[in-house]
Protein backbone atom coordinates (compact mmCIF):
# COMPACT_ATOMS: atom_id res chain seq x y z
CA UNK A 1 0.00 0.00 0.00
CA UNK A 2 1.91 3.61 -1.06
CA UNK A 3 2.60 4.74 2.24
CA UNK A 4 3.73 8.44 2.86
CA UNK A 5 6.70 9.98 1.17
CA UNK A 6 9.12 9.07 4.74
CA UNK A 7 8.61 5.39 4.72
CA UNK A 8 10.07 2.44 3.16
CA UNK A 9 8.59 0.88 0.49
CA UNK A 10 9.97 -1.99 -1.92
CA UNK A 11 8.89 -5.08 -3.94
CA UNK A 12 10.43 -8.09 -5.84
CA UNK A 13 9.51 -8.81 -8.89
CA UNK A 14 10.74 -11.94 -10.58
CA UNK A 15 9.73 -15.28 -12.93
CA UNK A 16 9.21 -18.69 -10.82
CA UNK A 17 8.28 -21.87 -11.41
CA UNK A 18 5.78 -23.47 -9.33
CA UNK A 19 3.71 -26.78 -10.01
CA UNK A 20 0.32 -25.74 -12.12
CA UNK A 21 -2.60 -28.29 -12.97
CA UNK A 22 -1.70 -31.85 -12.66
CA UNK A 23 1.86 -30.94 -11.30
CA UNK A 24 3.01 -29.33 -14.52
CA UNK A 25 5.85 -26.95 -13.53
CA UNK A 26 4.85 -23.72 -15.25
CA UNK A 27 6.12 -20.25 -15.18
CA UNK A 28 4.95 -17.21 -13.37
CA UNK A 29 5.65 -13.86 -12.83
CA UNK A 30 5.57 -12.90 -9.04
CA UNK A 31 5.58 -9.41 -7.46
CA UNK A 32 4.99 -9.20 -4.51
CA UNK A 33 5.62 -6.13 -1.56
CA UNK A 34 8.70 -6.46 0.68
CA UNK A 35 7.82 -6.50 4.57
CA UNK A 36 6.57 -8.85 7.43
CA UNK A 37 2.92 -8.68 6.10
CA UNK A 38 0.67 -9.97 6.53
CA UNK A 39 -0.28 -8.69 2.52
CA UNK A 40 -3.48 -9.63 0.71
CA UNK A 41 -3.26 -11.52 -2.94
CA UNK A 42 -4.46 -11.57 -6.32
CA UNK A 43 -4.37 -14.17 -8.98
CA UNK A 44 -3.63 -12.37 -12.18
CA UNK A 45 -4.53 -13.83 -15.17
CA UNK A 46 -3.19 -12.65 -18.70
CA UNK A 47 -4.59 -11.84 -21.24
CA UNK A 48 -5.19 -12.84 -25.07
CA UNK A 49 -1.80 -11.72 -25.84
CA UNK A 50 -0.28 -13.42 -23.52
CA UNK A 51 2.14 -13.04 -20.60
CA UNK A 52 3.58 -9.58 -22.17
CA UNK A 53 5.34 -6.62 -20.66
CA UNK A 54 1.23 -4.66 -19.70
CA UNK A 55 0.53 -7.81 -17.82
CA UNK A 56 3.85 -8.33 -16.30
CA UNK A 57 3.46 -4.48 -15.21
CA UNK A 58 -0.33 -4.70 -14.16
CA UNK A 59 0.78 -7.41 -11.40
CA UNK A 60 3.74 -4.92 -10.47
CA UNK A 61 1.07 -1.93 -10.01
CA UNK A 62 -0.67 -3.94 -8.01
CA UNK A 63 2.16 -5.23 -5.70
CA UNK A 64 2.99 -1.37 -5.19
CA UNK A 65 -1.07 -1.31 -3.94
CA UNK A 66 -0.19 -3.55 -1.70
CA UNK A 67 -1.38 -7.27 -3.49
CA UNK A 68 0.90 -9.93 -3.41
CA UNK A 69 0.62 -11.07 -7.31
CA UNK A 70 1.24 -14.00 -9.13
CA UNK A 71 0.71 -13.89 -12.82
CA UNK A 72 1.51 -17.81 -14.39
CA UNK A 73 2.24 -17.95 -18.13
CA UNK A 74 -0.97 -19.75 -19.08
CA UNK A 75 0.76 -19.98 -22.30
CA UNK A 76 3.77 -22.12 -20.87
CA UNK A 77 3.22 -25.62 -21.97
CA UNK A 78 3.05 -24.02 -25.57
CA UNK A 79 6.90 -23.21 -25.93
CA UNK A 80 8.93 -20.21 -25.18
CA UNK A 81 9.49 -17.20 -27.59
CA UNK A 82 8.29 -13.93 -27.36
CA UNK A 83 4.76 -13.58 -26.09
CA UNK A 84 3.35 -12.08 -29.33
CA UNK A 85 4.38 -15.47 -31.47
CA UNK A 86 3.64 -17.28 -28.13
CA UNK A 87 -0.03 -15.87 -28.43
CA UNK A 88 0.12 -16.34 -32.03
CA UNK A 89 -0.05 -19.60 -32.14
CA UNK A 90 -1.99 -20.44 -29.32
CA UNK A 91 -4.57 -18.58 -31.01
CA UNK A 92 -3.98 -20.82 -33.62
CA UNK A 93 -4.26 -24.25 -31.68
CA UNK A 94 -8.06 -22.42 -30.62
CA UNK A 95 -6.40 -21.09 -27.44
CA UNK A 96 -5.79 -23.00 -23.75
CA UNK A 97 -8.19 -25.74 -22.41
CA UNK A 98 -10.62 -24.33 -19.99
CA UNK A 99 -9.90 -26.69 -17.03
CA UNK A 100 -6.00 -26.41 -17.69
CA UNK A 101 -6.55 -22.83 -16.25
CA UNK A 102 -8.42 -23.47 -13.87
CA UNK A 103 -5.93 -25.69 -12.43
CA UNK A 104 -3.27 -22.83 -12.85
CA UNK A 105 -4.96 -20.51 -11.26
CA UNK A 106 -5.81 -22.67 -8.32
CA UNK A 107 -2.04 -23.90 -7.48
CA UNK A 108 -1.43 -19.91 -7.73
CA UNK A 109 -4.20 -19.28 -4.91
CA UNK A 110 -2.56 -22.19 -3.10
CA UNK A 111 0.88 -21.10 -3.57
CA UNK A 112 0.21 -17.13 -2.65
CA UNK A 113 -2.00 -18.13 0.61
CA UNK A 114 0.51 -20.66 2.03
CA UNK A 115 3.19 -17.94 2.52
CA UNK A 116 4.25 -16.71 5.43
CA UNK A 117 3.28 -13.34 5.48
CA UNK A 118 -0.28 -13.99 3.56
CA UNK A 119 -3.33 -12.58 5.27
CA UNK A 120 -5.10 -16.04 3.75
CA UNK A 121 -7.06 -13.85 1.23
CA UNK A 122 -6.64 -14.32 -2.32
CA UNK A 123 -8.36 -12.78 -5.49
CA UNK A 124 -8.59 -13.42 -8.98
CA UNK A 125 -8.80 -11.17 -11.92
CA UNK A 126 -7.47 -11.03 -15.81
CA UNK A 127 -7.96 -8.52 -18.41
CA UNK A 128 -10.44 -10.00 -21.91
CA UNK A 129 -9.89 -14.11 -22.04
CA UNK A 130 -7.91 -13.65 -18.79
CA UNK A 131 -11.23 -12.23 -17.51
CA UNK A 132 -13.45 -15.02 -18.79
CA UNK A 133 -10.53 -17.40 -17.05
CA UNK A 134 -10.88 -15.28 -13.68
CA UNK A 135 -14.82 -16.27 -14.18
CA UNK A 136 -14.44 -19.92 -14.27
CA UNK A 137 -11.33 -20.29 -12.13
CA UNK A 138 -13.39 -18.64 -9.40
CA UNK A 139 -16.94 -20.71 -10.24
CA UNK A 140 -14.98 -24.33 -10.89
CA UNK A 141 -12.20 -23.99 -8.31
CA UNK A 142 -14.01 -22.39 -5.12
CA UNK A 143 -11.87 -20.49 -2.28
CA UNK A 144 -11.20 -17.60 -3.30
CA UNK A 145 -12.39 -14.14 -1.51
CA UNK A 146 -12.93 -11.93 -4.86
CA UNK A 147 -13.30 -11.83 -8.23
CA UNK A 148 -12.77 -9.18 -10.62
CA UNK A 149 -13.71 -9.67 -14.37
CA UNK A 150 -12.29 -7.22 -16.99
CA UNK A 151 -14.73 -7.48 -19.76
CA UNK A 152 -14.21 -11.10 -20.19
CA UNK A 153 -15.72 -12.38 -23.49
CA UNK A 154 -17.03 -15.70 -23.82
CA UNK A 155 -18.84 -15.61 -20.57
CA UNK A 156 -22.00 -16.41 -22.37
CA UNK A 157 -21.68 -18.76 -24.96
CA UNK A 158 -24.09 -19.88 -27.41
CA UNK A 159 -24.24 -24.39 -27.10
CA UNK A 160 -23.36 -24.13 -30.58
CA UNK A 161 -19.91 -22.21 -30.00
CA UNK A 162 -18.75 -24.66 -26.93
CA UNK A 163 -15.45 -26.39 -28.09
CA UNK A 164 -13.60 -29.42 -26.55
CA UNK A 165 -11.17 -26.90 -24.91
CA UNK A 166 -14.00 -24.52 -23.57
CA UNK A 167 -16.81 -27.18 -22.59
CA UNK A 168 -19.03 -25.18 -20.85
CA UNK A 169 -19.72 -21.51 -20.85
CA UNK A 170 -18.93 -19.87 -17.61
CA UNK A 171 -22.20 -18.14 -17.08
CA UNK A 172 -23.37 -21.54 -16.39
CA UNK A 173 -21.43 -22.09 -13.43
CA UNK A 174 -22.40 -19.19 -11.89
CA UNK A 175 -24.16 -20.83 -8.84
CA UNK A 176 -21.16 -22.14 -7.99
CA UNK A 177 -19.14 -18.65 -7.23
CA UNK A 178 -18.36 -18.67 -3.92
CA UNK A 179 -17.07 -14.97 -3.64
CA UNK A 180 -17.74 -11.45 -4.16
CA UNK A 181 -17.59 -10.54 -8.18
CA UNK A 182 -17.13 -6.96 -9.39
CA UNK A 183 -17.25 -6.24 -13.53
CA UNK A 184 -15.54 -3.42 -15.40
CA UNK A 185 -17.03 -3.31 -19.39
CA UNK A 186 -17.46 -0.66 -21.77
CA UNK A 187 -20.56 -0.57 -23.20
CA UNK A 188 -19.55 -0.06 -26.66
CA UNK A 189 -17.71 -3.71 -26.07
CA UNK A 190 -18.99 -6.33 -28.85
CA UNK A 191 -16.91 -9.07 -26.01
CA UNK A 192 -18.97 -8.92 -24.32
CA UNK A 193 -22.08 -7.39 -25.88
CA UNK A 194 -24.16 -5.14 -23.12
CA UNK A 195 -26.43 -7.66 -23.92
CA UNK A 196 -24.07 -10.47 -22.83
CA UNK A 197 -23.17 -8.46 -19.57
CA UNK A 198 -27.06 -8.23 -19.06
CA UNK A 199 -27.69 -11.96 -18.87
CA UNK A 200 -24.53 -12.73 -16.53
CA UNK A 201 -25.70 -10.14 -14.30
CA UNK A 202 -29.46 -11.50 -14.25
CA UNK A 203 -27.65 -14.98 -13.73
CA UNK A 204 -25.64 -13.55 -10.90
CA UNK A 205 -28.90 -12.41 -9.33
CA UNK A 206 -31.23 -15.35 -9.69
CA UNK A 207 -28.32 -16.83 -7.50
CA UNK A 208 -28.08 -14.59 -4.92
CA UNK A 209 -24.55 -14.03 -5.51
CA UNK A 210 -22.43 -10.57 -4.46
CA UNK A 211 -22.02 -8.59 -7.79
CA UNK A 212 -20.97 -5.02 -8.96
CA UNK A 213 -20.76 -3.98 -12.40
CA UNK A 214 -19.56 -0.99 -13.75
CA UNK A 215 -20.32 -0.07 -17.28
CA UNK A 216 -18.96 2.92 -18.80
CA UNK A 217 -20.08 4.54 -22.18
CA UNK A 218 -17.56 5.81 -24.25
CA UNK A 219 -15.48 2.86 -24.44
CA UNK A 220 -15.50 -0.52 -25.72
CA UNK A 221 -12.96 -3.55 -25.19
CA UNK A 222 -9.60 -3.24 -23.55
CA UNK A 223 -10.05 0.42 -22.15
CA UNK A 224 -7.52 0.50 -19.81
CA UNK A 225 -4.72 -0.36 -22.30
CA UNK A 226 -3.22 2.59 -22.69
CA UNK A 227 -0.53 1.12 -25.28
CA UNK A 228 -3.51 0.63 -27.66
CA UNK A 229 -4.59 4.06 -28.53
CA UNK A 230 -7.75 3.73 -30.50
CA UNK A 231 -9.30 1.74 -27.17
CA UNK A 232 -7.81 3.93 -24.41
CA UNK A 233 -10.09 5.96 -22.38
CA UNK A 234 -7.86 7.44 -19.77
CA UNK A 235 -11.12 8.69 -17.70
CA UNK A 236 -12.65 5.50 -17.33
CA UNK A 237 -10.24 3.90 -16.75
CA UNK A 238 -8.79 6.03 -13.80
CA UNK A 239 -12.48 5.57 -12.35
CA UNK A 240 -11.85 1.89 -12.90
CA UNK A 241 -8.92 2.02 -11.42
CA UNK A 242 -10.12 3.52 -8.67
CA UNK A 243 -13.08 1.03 -7.96
CA UNK A 244 -10.71 -1.94 -8.53
CA UNK A 245 -8.47 -0.90 -5.68
CA UNK A 246 -11.45 0.28 -3.65
CA UNK A 247 -13.37 -3.64 -4.56
CA UNK A 248 -10.19 -5.35 -3.56
CA UNK A 249 -9.80 -3.22 -0.28
CA UNK A 250 -13.26 -4.26 1.42
CA UNK A 251 -12.79 -7.90 0.17
CA UNK A 252 -9.13 -8.67 0.48
CA UNK A 253 -7.75 -6.11 2.91
CA UNK A 254 -6.22 -7.16 6.78
CA UNK B 1 -9.06 -16.90 -29.41
CA UNK B 2 -11.47 -14.30 -27.93
CA UNK B 3 -14.20 -14.80 -31.36
CA UNK B 4 -12.91 -18.40 -31.77
CA UNK B 5 -12.58 -17.71 -35.41
CA UNK B 6 -9.69 -19.32 -36.47
CA UNK B 7 -8.96 -21.38 -39.92
CA UNK B 8 -6.09 -23.58 -39.99
CA UNK B 9 -4.44 -25.69 -43.10
CA UNK B 10 -0.64 -26.77 -44.18
CA UNK B 11 1.01 -25.01 -46.73
CA UNK B 12 4.15 -25.80 -48.62
CA UNK B 13 6.65 -22.90 -49.75
CA UNK B 14 8.75 -20.40 -48.11
CA UNK B 15 8.54 -16.78 -45.75
CA UNK B 16 10.53 -14.52 -44.60
CA UNK B 17 10.24 -13.83 -40.97
CA UNK B 18 12.88 -11.92 -38.07
CA UNK B 19 15.48 -14.83 -38.70
CA UNK B 20 15.33 -14.18 -42.53
CA UNK B 21 13.96 -17.18 -44.78
CA UNK B 22 12.45 -20.65 -43.60
CA UNK B 23 10.38 -22.80 -45.14
CA UNK B 24 6.34 -22.74 -44.39
CA UNK B 25 4.70 -25.46 -42.81
CA UNK B 26 1.33 -23.97 -41.86
CA UNK B 27 -0.91 -20.98 -41.88
CA UNK B 28 -3.60 -19.83 -39.65
CA UNK B 29 -5.89 -17.07 -40.18
CA UNK B 30 -8.31 -16.21 -37.96
CA UNK B 31 -10.33 -12.99 -36.53
CA UNK B 32 -9.26 -11.60 -33.54
CA UNK B 33 -7.36 -9.40 -31.52
CA UNK B 34 -4.39 -8.18 -33.24
CA UNK B 35 -0.95 -7.36 -31.91
CA UNK B 36 -0.07 -4.21 -33.66
CA UNK B 37 -2.69 -2.56 -35.87
CA UNK B 38 -5.19 -0.10 -34.32
CA UNK B 39 -8.15 -2.33 -34.32
CA UNK B 40 -10.18 -4.38 -32.04
CA UNK B 41 -10.20 -6.93 -34.32
CA UNK B 42 -8.45 -7.98 -37.39
CA UNK B 43 -8.25 -10.56 -40.01
CA UNK B 44 -4.63 -12.28 -38.77
CA UNK B 45 -2.71 -14.32 -40.62
CA UNK B 46 0.18 -16.27 -39.53
CA UNK B 47 2.35 -18.36 -42.04
CA UNK B 48 4.88 -20.76 -39.34
CA UNK B 49 6.71 -23.04 -38.80
CA UNK B 50 6.37 -24.63 -35.33
CA UNK B 51 8.81 -27.36 -36.35
CA UNK B 52 11.24 -24.90 -36.68
CA UNK B 53 10.52 -23.20 -33.29
CA UNK B 54 7.44 -20.03 -32.55
CA UNK B 55 9.74 -17.57 -33.80
CA UNK B 56 9.39 -18.84 -37.64
CA UNK B 57 6.29 -17.04 -38.10
CA UNK B 58 5.12 -13.95 -40.85
CA UNK B 59 2.60 -12.03 -39.59
CA UNK B 60 0.11 -10.05 -40.94
CA UNK B 61 -2.90 -8.05 -39.87
CA UNK B 62 -5.61 -6.79 -42.18
CA UNK B 63 -8.55 -4.63 -41.94
CA UNK B 64 -11.38 -6.85 -42.69
CA UNK B 65 -12.22 -5.38 -46.07
CA UNK B 66 -8.97 -5.31 -47.15
CA UNK B 67 -8.61 -9.27 -46.13
CA UNK B 68 -11.41 -9.51 -48.24
CA UNK B 69 -9.59 -7.45 -51.18
CA UNK B 70 -6.79 -10.06 -50.64
CA UNK B 71 -9.06 -13.09 -50.87
CA UNK B 72 -10.32 -11.44 -54.20
CA UNK B 73 -6.63 -11.02 -55.82
CA UNK B 74 -5.52 -14.28 -54.13
CA UNK B 75 -8.25 -16.11 -56.00
CA UNK B 76 -7.97 -14.44 -59.31
CA UNK B 77 -4.19 -15.17 -59.65
CA UNK B 78 -4.68 -18.68 -58.52
CA UNK B 79 -7.11 -18.84 -61.27
CA UNK B 80 -4.25 -17.75 -63.46
CA UNK B 81 -2.07 -19.84 -62.57
CA UNK B 82 -4.08 -23.18 -62.87
CA UNK B 83 -4.83 -21.80 -66.56
CA UNK B 84 -1.42 -21.17 -67.53
CA UNK B 85 -0.32 -23.98 -66.01
CA UNK B 86 -2.96 -25.88 -68.06
CA UNK B 87 -2.68 -23.80 -71.57
CA UNK B 88 0.72 -22.20 -71.43
CA UNK B 89 -1.20 -18.53 -71.60
CA UNK B 90 -2.50 -16.57 -68.99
Amino acid sequence: MPGTTDQYEGMIAETIRIPGHNGDRIHAYYAHPIGPGPFPSVVWLHHFPGWDEWSKETARKLAYHGYATLAPDLYCRDGHGAPEDMAARVRANGGVPDAQVVGDAAACRDFLRSQPNSNGKVGVTGTCSGGRHAVLAASCAPGYNALIDFWGGGVVVRPEDLTAMRPVAPVDYTKDLDCPILGIFGNDDRAPTPEQVDIHEAELKKHGKTYEFHRYDGAGHGFFYYDRPQAYRAEQAVDGWRKVLDFFQRNLGN
Amino acid sequence: MCTNIVERTNVSGGGRGAQGWFTLAEVSVSYDHPFHVQLEHALNIDFTNEAAGVGARVAVELTLESAKELARALKAAVDRADQYEATGYA
